[in-house]
């Protein structure tokens, strides 16, 4: 046994982003000027970014693998294409949060330790090929999140955030680890490929114990990308969480549940497809439908993405469903448009917020057309591209999901998600009636500071660019879910 | 083999006996001749006050915590004392790895000042 | 000797669980609990399980009791039993308790549910230790979720102090 036998390239990434996070931790205890600590974060997040794109042009498929090829995580296609979509909402909320520290009066160098842990988290979720790895980047990724949403300590608003996140996240988290015991129990094993190799062997057999641990872990998982009716806990900690960790959480931590989620359901259990995926049929309508019709009520423009991003969970989930290679590259795609899109959003919601973030309703938002065009017009970009209108990103993402589901049979579903998505349309296009068509109540012109405006150029620039160009992502996406179909 | 823990066990037996005995000899032999004073809560010799009923301040909790946490790292040095000479070098290194970590921790915790009484 | 044992250890448990749930006072409860989890590590051990009954003892029994205590001191105390309980509440409790019962039951003595074993035998633990077989298995196979496991205490460390450090 020595260490060149690991084949520690295989999860280099992840290494590189948690090794910046004991930098960046070490180094805020010397330092005082915390914004060279976002810097140094966002070196980290392009070192890694690079490793990843290596990886990727070196071999197909590298495993981390020890002795006896116990795999614990892989570096695959779908891994690195996660990482991609990780390290970009990685790096936007780190340049949508220098400012916003400072003008909330949090600017302490461990939120940028605890944010690069929690990515770190993420991408281990988008590798792990064992349930064991699977739990632990979870709990990591959870935990930095819990604390991140408590990190504004002198408000209020933040602390519930922070103890509504953690009470619910400890519970789904005890589901899903009784899920995954009694995985183990049917299987006796705890690792995918032999998970596969064990259904395999048995043939369509439905064992008692195997069903009820898929079903808590599917619980487990409803709780983390927060679909209905497991969803309660997300309008509250997104309003009261700091703008900057809600904008990363609410792309990050979806983002991871559905890689594992995808990786599980697709690589390991496909033979329990018709178990599963009724389930996650009756899920996915209900947080579709559930998601928009409450965020039509919103007037907090905060409170209304928490609800929007419940909708989009549900959109997502319909790839999922259809599992096929069409629905699964979509997934993929979809997130990465969502990383944009959404954290984009919430970046404007930073820039019109002041200090304590007492204008987050969405008569704030009226006139922004011409108190400050800029921003308006990323605004009604984000918004425009969460509706679906094309050429946007969003647009695409929800055209590849819905058609892969039609591929597959799910037509009524197909038409579930696209009459959501025209209820959708009135609340993102409210904001854009009060930014163009309605008279200031303030006239206050909000002051963009410059890695602000640099997180939502980026994000408008990725926003369209997704929507022009289509057609190279979604190649490499299909190429990426290669390995979950491969087997 | 839990017959190994038969030394524990006679150890637990023996404790348990000597606290009953501490008790019950002297409610049998000593003399008893109960004032107010006696009654009072025994607190260090000083004269009591107020009650034991009030908030403690969070600082405890943070310590709590920390030894909780540095708590779990110590278990697992034990399965790791117990297969040490098989893992050879390497599990020297990886057993480095993961003490480097939280040492990094036990470090910003130390700089920090979450360990003095402020 | 054994059957001795586990009958003792067995009753105690289950009385130290009750007066967790009974005990009046939060403090006494979190005592019980004490008791509840030196009993379940004498259970571990005759289970052959000594690094779980060992776990038991330094983690739960050491520090999680501790921490109890703890957040029982930082709740202010006394106001504890004021806690008006709906009647309805008491008996959905005693109805799911009673499920939960029911169901155990009928697993452990119908044998519905059959698992596979894996590759851990009782056989084999006894033949190379319970503890060195977790350390062979933990510091090779499960190399990289033990280092995890590193980053995730660090995670805990650095939450706590940014939750509850009164300056950063």
């Amino acid at each position: 046994m020595n260490i060149s036998s690991l084949n520690l390239t295989a999860i280099a990434p992840q290494i590189i982003i948690i090794i910046t996070a004991l930098v960046v931790l070490l180094a805020e205890l010397f330092t005082g000027r915390k914004s060279l600590l976002a810097y140094l974060s966002l070196l980290g997040i392009i070192v890694a970014a690079i490793a990843s794109w290596y990886i990727w042009n070196g071999t197909e498929q590298r495993l981390f693998a020890v002795p006896m090829f116990q795999t614990m995580a892989v570096a695959d296609g779908y891994s690195l294409f996660l990482n991609l979509v990780f390290l970009v909402t990685a790096a936007l909320s780190v340049l949508a949060s220098i400012n916003y520290l400072v003008r909330e009066r949090i600017n302490h160098g461990e939120y940028y330790a605890l944010l690069l842990l929690a990515t770190g988290g993420m991408m281990l979720m988008g590798s792990a090929t064992d349930l064991m790895t699977v739990f632990l980047a979870l709990e990591i990724l959870s935990i930095s999140l819990y604390v991140l949403a408590g990190f504004n300590r002198a408000d209020l608003k933040s602390g519930e955030s922070a103890l509504k996140y953690f009470l619910l996240g400890a519970f789904a988290s005890g589901f899903l680890l009784y899920g995954i015991a009694l995985i183990y129990g049917a299987t006796g094993t705890t690792n995918l490929a032999a998970i596969v190799d064990f259904l395999k062997g048995t043939g369509p057999m439905r064992g008692t114990y195997l069903f009820i641990g898929l079903g808590l872990l599917l619980v487990g998982f409803s709780f983390k990308i927060a679909l209905v009716p497991f969803h309660m806990w997300t309008p509250d900690v997104y309003e009261g969480a700091p703008t900057s960790v809600t904008a990363f959480m609410s792309v990050g931590a979806k983002a991871a549940g559905f890689a594992a989620l995808g990786r599980l359901l697709l690589y390991a259990f496909p033979t329990l497809l018709g178990d599963w995926v009724w389930a996650l049929a009756v899920l996915s309508v209900l947080t579709m439908t559930l998601g928009n019709l409450t965020a039509l009520a919103q007037t907090n423009v905060k409170r209304m993405l928490a609800y929007s991003s419940i909708a989009h969970a549900g959109y997502i989930l319909i790839g999922l469903i259809a599992a096929n290679e069409a629905g699964m590259a979509g997934v993929l795609f979809y997130l990465l448009a969502y990383a944009f899109m959404n954290v984009g959003a919430f970046a404007v919601v930073i820039a019109v917020g002041r200090e304590g973030e007492p204008n987050l309703e969405l008569s704030d938002y009226a006139g922004l057309g011409s108190r400050q065009p800029l921003l308006a017009a990323a605004m009604a970009v984000f918004m425009f591209s969460l509706a679906g209108v094309p050429p946007l990103a969003g647009f695409f993402g929800k055209l590849y999901i819905f058609s892969a589901a039609v591929q597959a049979g799910f037509v009524a579903l197909a038409i579930i998600g696209v009459l959501n998505s025209v209820v959708s349309a009135f609340f993102y296009l409210r904001v854009i009636v009060y930014m163009y068509m309605q008279k200031p109540i303030v006239e206050a012109r909000p002051v963009l500071a410059p890695p602000l405006a640099l997180a939502i150029a980026l994000a408008v620039l990725g926003t369209i660019g997704l929507g022009l160009l289509p057609t190279p992502f979604l190649t490499l996406a299909q190429q990426s879910i290669a390995m979950l179909f491969g087997a | 083999m839990p017959i190994d823990y038969l030394p524990i066990l006679i150890l637990v037996i023996v404790a348990l006996l000597f606290a009953a005995l501490a008790l019950l000899v002297p409610a049998l032999l000593g003399p008893r001749k109960p004032t107010a004073i006696k009654f009072s809560t025994y607190e260090s010799g000083k004269i009591p006050f107020g009650t034991t009923g009030r908030r403690f301040p969070v600082k405890y909790y943070l310590t709590a915590v920390l030894f909780i946490l540095f708590d779990i790292e110590v278990i697992f040095l034990y399965p790791w004392a117990v297969v040490f000479k098989a893992l050879k070098l390497f599990g020297l290194i990886e057993m480095g790895v993961f003490v480097l970590i939280l040492l990094v921790g036990y470090f910003y915790v130390w700089r920090k000042g979450a360990l003095e009484w402020d | 000797m054994e059957l001795a044992l586990f009958v003792v250890l067995a009753v105690i448990a289950v009385i130290a669980a009750a007066g967790v749930v009974l005990s009046k006072k939060a403090a006494t409860g979190a005592l019980f609990l004490l008791l509840n989890f030196c009993t379940l590590a004498g259970l571990y051990i005759l289970l052959n399980a000594q690094f779980i009954a060992v776990a038991q003892v330094i983690i739960y029994a050491g520090a999680i009791v501790v921490l109890f205590l703890f957040v029982l001191m930082l709740l202010s105390p006394g106001k504890e039993e004021s806690q008006d309980r709906k009647p309805y509440i008491r008996v959905f409790a005693v109805f799911l308790a009673v499920l939960m019962l029911g169901e155990v039951g009928y697993v452990a003595f119908t044998g519905v549910l059959s698992g596979t074993p894996g590759q851990y035998t009782p056989e084999k633990i006894a033949e190379v230790g319970n503890v060195q077989a977790i350390g062979q298995v933990l510091f090779t196979d499960f190399l990289l979720p033990f280092e995890l496991a590193s980053v995730l205490l660090l995670v805990g460390i650095v939450g706590a102090v940014v939750l509850a450090k009164r300056e950063l």
